[in-house]
């Protein structure tokens, strides 16, 4: 087997250049159809109960309201009949419309059985039945016996709110039941594959007689992995009628209960020595992953501290569970140490681009922030935090960041090439809007020297290939390098043909704008579908898996921002980000930046908009629409400049880093620019106030 | 009778009538069954439930006739019954801009009006603006910026794109960006819808 590369983006047609999404002409003009957008007929429309409670207990239920309402078609209980957080499913329909649904879910009569509830992590944090077992980790000397030598010492309490996925597409779901024992399902999933088991189980069918099919989809950001529990809903709905059945949650629903980022109450106390050295760590941190699981935030991130005790406890509470968020736990360890290694630089008055070089051992990131300091124009930053008496004021600042996923996980690929010069790639991976089913067909077309129109790209089904679920940054790095395995198979098998028919040497080939031609003699030439025509019958049909060699994980990241406050007012205007990313080998220049950009104006909502706020009194959410739980807008958007740090000729996922980092830095360009540290998120006016005062 | 509804008052009147439907007992003609897919100017393929009014609409040039309950909003009507589902569903409540059509030259959301409403009215979606294999200038810009991820959102941002353009084909980007202050994405695609409107404006606009 010859040793596989990357392609050379100087001589490539595709790779490493900029090709606009092959899925994008289905998807400006409503041809692309999504989850949501099925229609089948006869299709029957299914609507959740929820509970209203925080912490309840359902005592007696009475659907008979809802099943003998005209054009309810079935009704659907075997749900937990206690509900640990406002939101919880207690019950479904299936009806003819939406709007009849709807009528059906309110006729549902419920008791319950109302308990106490804990929405808040404060509140939970003082009852020691709420709070789970602690992680704890010490190196070096204990920080306490240090403070007293150290030059200068912060202590302080820092504070992340829950924040939502806020998925565009809802959860949810079409199942197609067939008799008796079939079932196609449309599913908004970042895991077609990984999904299968689940609805099979459901069903009660074999897993190979399910059909998970999600061609596009509206946005996961990590929510979108099972079906869950509207897919048993659904499920059990089409198998009770035969119909098929279509459950996409409401808005509401999406917000109170497809999972969430857990919040961080973070109370710290550091040091640093003269000369800019971190010498002193102690952390506690409390975060509510509500009634899930808590994963744990890195701590002390991307540092090495040589003397550090650090704490954390995941707080139980009833609200939403949570689930995997874009770069899970890192946008709170980074707005973390990041306000922390500003604060402690500003306190020394040093420059924080440095403090940041010497305390980070990554020579990418070193380069990192000088290419972005140079960029962003940081010598004309505020060299005095908050100097002037301007109205508005202008600073920067800088964070940075470290994805340690993205290592390429083992996927399979078909590569089929017709005696009619036909070529088609399959693997069933999903394209969550990152660019996936753009490379799969770009690597195919670049190694068969065809354009791209000529190669038929599959994708967003389980019948195809196996490929793993979109998590972790995983996806390009484990689904590139199996198609690239294949297509340099498919390759090496068309040339074999080629050599012999051209009597040549297959290693003097090479395929190019639909021909194949001797290097050495390019008069000595035939056209890629005169060599398909001459393959044996059934042409070529081979698989790739991936290859470690052509993937790594890991990448480094730096940001700068430069914000202008309103004094007057507390607002926090974004002017200009410049986002500096390890990108390893970049499939598609486009659709990388994408991902910065995109990556970046998550980092400045959850820096200066996102919060989920729960009402302690109820227990319930007070924000689950899209008008309170804010997010940024086309007049707040500042001017991102995307730049692809490309360091070696590995493939590495980019799909979360750079959401992490964008927040901290913009909370040290306020710093910056006024003088005043929040170190509250989001960064509202009226905290800007708050903060501001408090440092008068 | 066809009126026009404003967006602020559309909300409540909206939310009153789906609340109070659970009064209306609905039934549905027994057995119906429809097993080829319909053409997308066919007759809806839903039971007719109880109240249900025949609703003309025009979309994209094209006369339908629905039957429908009152209370169907034009993008339930749009997405469900006529398959037209370039227009959004994501908020339900016009605060995202997804469902964004254009009736009679100006934006609405089609989320926040209800399809009775709607008659008489000239109503335009993405569907009606290009093809995959004919796309307007802004689809063809949209693409080629790579204004889109999900592209969930999309449809909302090239209906408001298109409109502004058709108002003024000459619209700055302080203009585009506050046409599009109704819409939200969430993969952060700003930048680039915003380069790819003045792209297309400076090549002929919303044609």
């Amino acid at each position: 087997m010859q040793d596989v590369r990357w392609n050379d983006p100087e001589s490539s047609r595709y790779l490493g250049k900029s090709v606009p999404r092959l899925d994008g002409p289905g998807k400006v003009t409503g041809n692309a159809k999504y989850t949501f957008d099925i229609v089948l007929p006869g299709m029957l429309h299914a609507k959740v109960l929820r509970s209203p409670h925080a912490n309840a207990r359902v005592a007696n239920l009475d659907v008979s309201g809802a099943r003998n309402m005209p054009g309810v078609r079935a009704v659907f209980t075997d749900l937990p009949q206690t509900a640990r957080f406002a939101g919880a499913e207690i019950a479904a329909v299936a009806a003819d419309t939406e709007e009849i649904a709807r009528d059906a879910i309110r006729a549902i009569k419920v008791q319950w059985e109302v308990e106490p509830h804990v929405v808040s992590t404060r509140r939970g944090m003082r009852d020691s039945a709420r709070v789970g077992r602690p992680r704890e980790a010490t190196r070096g000397q204990d920080p306490d016996t240090l403070w007293s030598s150290a030059a200068a010492v912060i202590e302080a309490e820092y504070y992340c709110p829950v924040r939502e996925h806020l998925s565009l597409e809802t959860h949810g779901l079409v199942v197609q039941w067939q008799e008796p024992d079939r079932a196609t399902v449309w599913l908004s999933t970042q895991a077609v594959h990984g999904s299968r088991g689940e609805l099979a189980g459901a069903l009660g069918i074999p897993q190979q007689n399910v059909e998970v099919i999600c061609e596009v989809m509206g946005g996961g950001f990590g929510s979108k992995f099972g079906p869950g529990v509207e897919g048993r809903i659904a499920s059990a709905l089409s198998k009770m009628t035969g119909k098929p059945v279509k459950l996409m949650l409401e808005r509401y629903d999406e917000q109170v209960a497809s999972g969430n980022a857990p919040d961080a109450l973070m109370r710290v106390k550091a040091a640093m020595s003269a000369d800019g050295k971190l010498l002193a760590f102690d952390s506690q941190i409390w975060g509510t992953p509500g009634n899930g699981n808590n994963s744990g935030i890195p701590m002390p991130y991307i540092y090495t501290v040589p003397n550090q005790k650090t704490w954390q406890a995941g707080v139980s509470t009833n609200t939403g569970g949570a689930r995997a968020w874009r770069a899970p736990n890192c946008p709170p360890a980074s707005f973390l140490m990041e306000s922390v290694v500003d604060e402690l630089a500003n306190k020394l008055g040093l420059d924080p681009v440095k403090v940041r070089q010497i305390n980070q051992g990554s020579e990418i990131r070193t380069k990192q922030l000088e290419l972005g300091a140079q960029m962003i124009g940081w010598e004309n930053r505020n060299k005095t935090p908050g100097a002037g008496s301007a109205r508005y004021k202008r600073g920067m600042g800088c964070a940075v960041a470290q994805w340690g996923g993205g290592m390429g996980q083992p996927c399979n690929c078909d590569v089929k090439i017709g005696n009619d010069g036909s070529v088609y790639v399959g693997i069933g991976t999903q394209d969550l809007g990152t660019g996936t089913r753009t490379y799969v067909a770009t690597i195919v077309a670049e190694d068969l020297g065809l354009p791209l129109s000529r190669v038929r790209a599959d994708i967003g089904r389980s019948s195809l290939p196996f490929a793993t679920g979109s998590g972790g940054s995983v996806t390009s790095p484990s689904v590139a390098p199996a198609v690239k395995d294949a297509s340099m198979k498919a390759q090496v098998r068309l040339l074999e043909t080629a050599a012999t028919l051209m009597s040549a040497q297959a290693s003097d080939l090479e395929l190019r704008d639909g021909k194949i031609a001797s290097k050495s003699n390019p008069s000595n030439a035939m056209t890629f579908d005169q060599v398909c025509a001459k393959l044996p019958p059934g042409g070529i049909a081979v698989s790739g898996t991936t290859l470690a060699s052509l993937q790594q994980g890991g990448v480094a990241g730096a940001q700068f921002v430069e914000v202008e406050v309103d004094t007057w007012t507390g607002k926090i205007q974004p002017i200009k980000v410049v986002a500096v990313q390890d990108c390893g080998y970049v499939l598609n220049k486009l659709t990388a930046e994408s991902q910065l950009i995109g990556g970046v104006i998550q980092g400045l909502c959850m820096a200066l908009l996102e919060d989920r706020k729960m009402d302690e009194p109820t227990g319930r959410m007070l924000n689950p629409n899209m008008e309170m739980y804010k997010v940024i807008g086309s007049l707040e958007v500042p001017e991102i400049i995307p730049v692809l740090y490309e360091t070696h000729d590995k493939v590495a996922g980019i799909g979360e880093p750079a959401v992490i980092p964008a927040a901290a830095a913009c909370v040290n360009a306020v710093y910056n620019a006024t003088g005043v540290r929040l170190r509250t998120l989001p960064m509202t006016p009226k905290r800007w106030f708050e903060a501001m005062e408090a440092t008068q | 009778m066809p009126k026009e509804e404003s967006q602020t008052n559309g909300f409540s009147r909206r939310q009153f009538i789906r609340v109070s439907g659970a009064a209306v007992a609905a039934s549905t003609v027994a057995g119906t069954i429809i097993s080829a897919k319909p053409k997308p100017d066919a007759a809806p393929t839903v039971p007719a439930a109880q109240g249900a009014i025949d609703v003309t609409l025009k979309v994209n040039g094209k006369t339908h006739t629905l039957n429908v309950q009152p209370r169907v909003t034009l993008l339930d009507a749009l997405r469900e019954r006529l398959e037209i589902t370039g227009p959004k569903r994501i908020c339900d409540r016009g605060s995202c801009g997804g469902c964004t059509v254009i009736k009679d030259g100006k934006t609405v959301y089609a989320c926040m009006m209800l399809a009775v409403d709607a008659q008489n009215s000239d109503i335009l979606t993405v569907e009606g603006m290009g093809t995959p294999e004919n796309m307007s200038v802004v689809q063809a810009k949209f693409v080629e910026h790579d204004a889109l991820m999900c592209g969930f959102c999309t449809p909302g941002f090239v209906t408001s794109v298109h409109a502004v353009l058709e108002k003024n084909p000459n619209a700055t980007d302080a203009e585009i960006r506050r046409a599009c202050a109704g819409n939200i994405c969430r993969c952060g695609t700003f930048n680039r819808v915003f380069e790819a409107a003045v792209a297309a404006a400076k090549a002929g606009g919303s044609a």
